[in-house]
């Protein structure tokens, strides 16, 4: 334990834990993405994904308290990464250029403040009903049609949906950096996935908003 | 040709700074950049005023003395070149040329464009080093090292310091820097007996020199003038994490930081 703590402490370390801590948010989001577009199927399918996922009993709240931990951890080392960075640079340049780096990774804050308030807001839309009149315990395919009628919530989703790819895209490239894997003979494949997912997972997300926008659930 | 020049002026250390403007007339495409700034402060010394403080040496890209954000890029346009070994031809007549020191916490403005540098050294002085026998010479084949890993070593071994990577840096991060330095030695034989201590210790003592943390934006790599591959940074956090199982380098911490 104190190792970790150790490894904390560092500006390293740090990005350890958010590296570590967003490869298991990705890995929720595959599975979200993959049992969220069952909905094009029949939208019963998500109520029985999520009636199956309520039959995990206390397993299902172990598994949310590790998610939010993650988040918190996340959102923590973020903090802190930035304020160390405003802090190591008081006078700001007259004249500064990027030169290389992408807008993935210059969003990857500002874009991730704006991805917890979409979570905190999808919580309390979707899982509690506390956003959205008319939802149903359990009606979960029946909830997300009612909540997409609303053309400003849906492209709110579809906005967060494109910063949630963009993170992704950087995110994954620089989490195998963080973890000490770079080398040439794997860079192309790593930019792949990287990409690959951030197009699949947050893409495969957007569909549901976005064919809710086209009257698809009409 | 003749240039527009804004230039950060700044008396001392604790003195307040402005940009200024100033006119260099007559400026051939041979010179370079430091010769351009030389020319500038003959003219500025006959007039009876202060000239331009700029750090430089060797003036031959080897020494990493000279520094000078350059229009936003550390080093100037030109790829792989120090400010020494930057010509005026790649500039055109009636530009204008803004020039800054590097800006970071940890290297604070001592005159003009002069920043002091003296973290850069306690980080190397906190780990940066092997321990080798005294007393009669090894021979000299007598630890072999693949020919990979030396050039690997030597393209690590090719920082020369000069900051530019923090300067860069939107998080005025060393990691650039650190990382040479800890691949440089880690990838040769004679480095593995302190290769826990040094990553744990340099590490250490980069955070405590307050440069931000690294968020793989990689334009240090773009700047820096002997192309340091920020592959080199993710050795050091594979030596970190192995260091931190490992459980059994000690840090060492140099004083003076902040
Ligand atoms: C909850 C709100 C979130 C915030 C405030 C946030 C913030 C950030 C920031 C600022 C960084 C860059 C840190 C740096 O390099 O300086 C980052 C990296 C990262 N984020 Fe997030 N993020 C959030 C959500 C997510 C989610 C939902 C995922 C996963 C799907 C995720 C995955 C990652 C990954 C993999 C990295 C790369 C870590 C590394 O560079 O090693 N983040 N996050
Ligand atoms: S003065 Fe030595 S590298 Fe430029």
């Amino acid at each position: 334990m104190n190792r970790l703590f150790a490894l904390w402490g560092t500006t390293v370390g740090k990005k350890v834990a958010m590296a570590a801590t967003g490869i298991v948010m990705i890995l929720f989001l595959i599975s979200h993405m993959i049992s969220n577009v069952l909905i094009f199927r029949n939208p019963e399918h998500l109520d029985s994904y999520a009636a199956l996922l309520r039959s995990l009993g206390p397993a299902l709240w172990v598994a949310r308290a590790g998610l939010l931990a993650c988040v918190l951890i996340h959102i923590a080392a973020a903090w802190q990464l930035t304020m160390l960075a405003r802090r190591a640079r008081p006078i700001t340049y007259a004249h500064h250029e990027y030169r290389v780096a992408t807008y993935a990774s210059r969003t990857m804050r500002w874009g991730g403040v704006l991805l917890f308030v979409f979570i905190v807001f999808h919580i309390l839309h979707f899982t509690t009903g506390t956003l959205l009149p008319g939802w149903q315990d359990g009606r979960v395919g029946d909830n997300v049609k009612l909540g997409f009628q609303s053309v400003p919530v849906a492209i709110f989703y579809l906005v967060a949906m494109l910063f949630l790819g963009l993170h992704f895209s950087h995110g994954i490239w620089s989490a195998f950096q963080t973890l000490g894997l770079n080398h040439p003979s794997y860079n192309r494949s790593r930019r792949l996935l990287a990409w690959g997912l951030a197009l699949a997972v947050a893409g495969g997300l957007a569909t549901i908003p976005a064919a809710a926008l086209l009257g698809y659930f009409k | 040709m003749k240039l527009n020049l804004k230039i950060w002026r700044q008396p001392g250390p604790a003195a307040a700074g402005a940009m200024q403007s100033y006119v260099a007339n007559d400026v051939s495409e041979h010179m370079s950049f430091l010769e351009m700034l030389d020319v500038v402060n003959e003219e500025l010394q006959t007039k009876g005023e202060e000239p331009i403080a700029f750090d430089h040496d060797c003036r031959e890209g080897i020494c990493g003395t000279c520094s000078l954000m350059i229009n936003g890029t550390p080093h100037g346009p030109k790829r792989a070149t120090t400010t020494c070994q930057l010509h005026m031809r790649s500039f055109s007549d009636g530009d204008t040329i803004t020039i800054e020191p590097w800006r970071a916490k940890a290297f604070p403005v001592l005159r003009d464009l002069i920043v002091d540098r003296s973290p850069f050294d306690r980080i190397i002085a906190s780990g940066g080093f092997i321990s080798a026998p005294t007393g009669s010479a090894q021979d000299a084949n007598a630890i072999l090292v693949p020919k990979p890993d030396s050039d690997l070593a030597m393209d690590a071994a090719a920082c020369i310091g000069c900051g530019a990577c923090v300067a860069a840096c939107p998080n005025s991060s060393a990691m650039l820097f650190t990382s040479a330095k800890v691949a440089h030695l880690g990838l040769l034989p004679q480095g593995q007996p302190e290769r826990d201590q040094r990553v744990l210790s340099m590490v250490h003592q980069m955070d405590l020199e307050e440069f931000g943390g690294c968020t793989l934006f990689a334009e240090c790599e773009d700047a820096c003038p002997k192309e340091i591959s920020v592959e080199n940074i993710a050795r050091l956090n594979r030596d970190l994490i192995r260091a931190t199982v490992r459980d059994r380098g000690q840090v060492h911490v140099e004083s003076g930081a902040g």
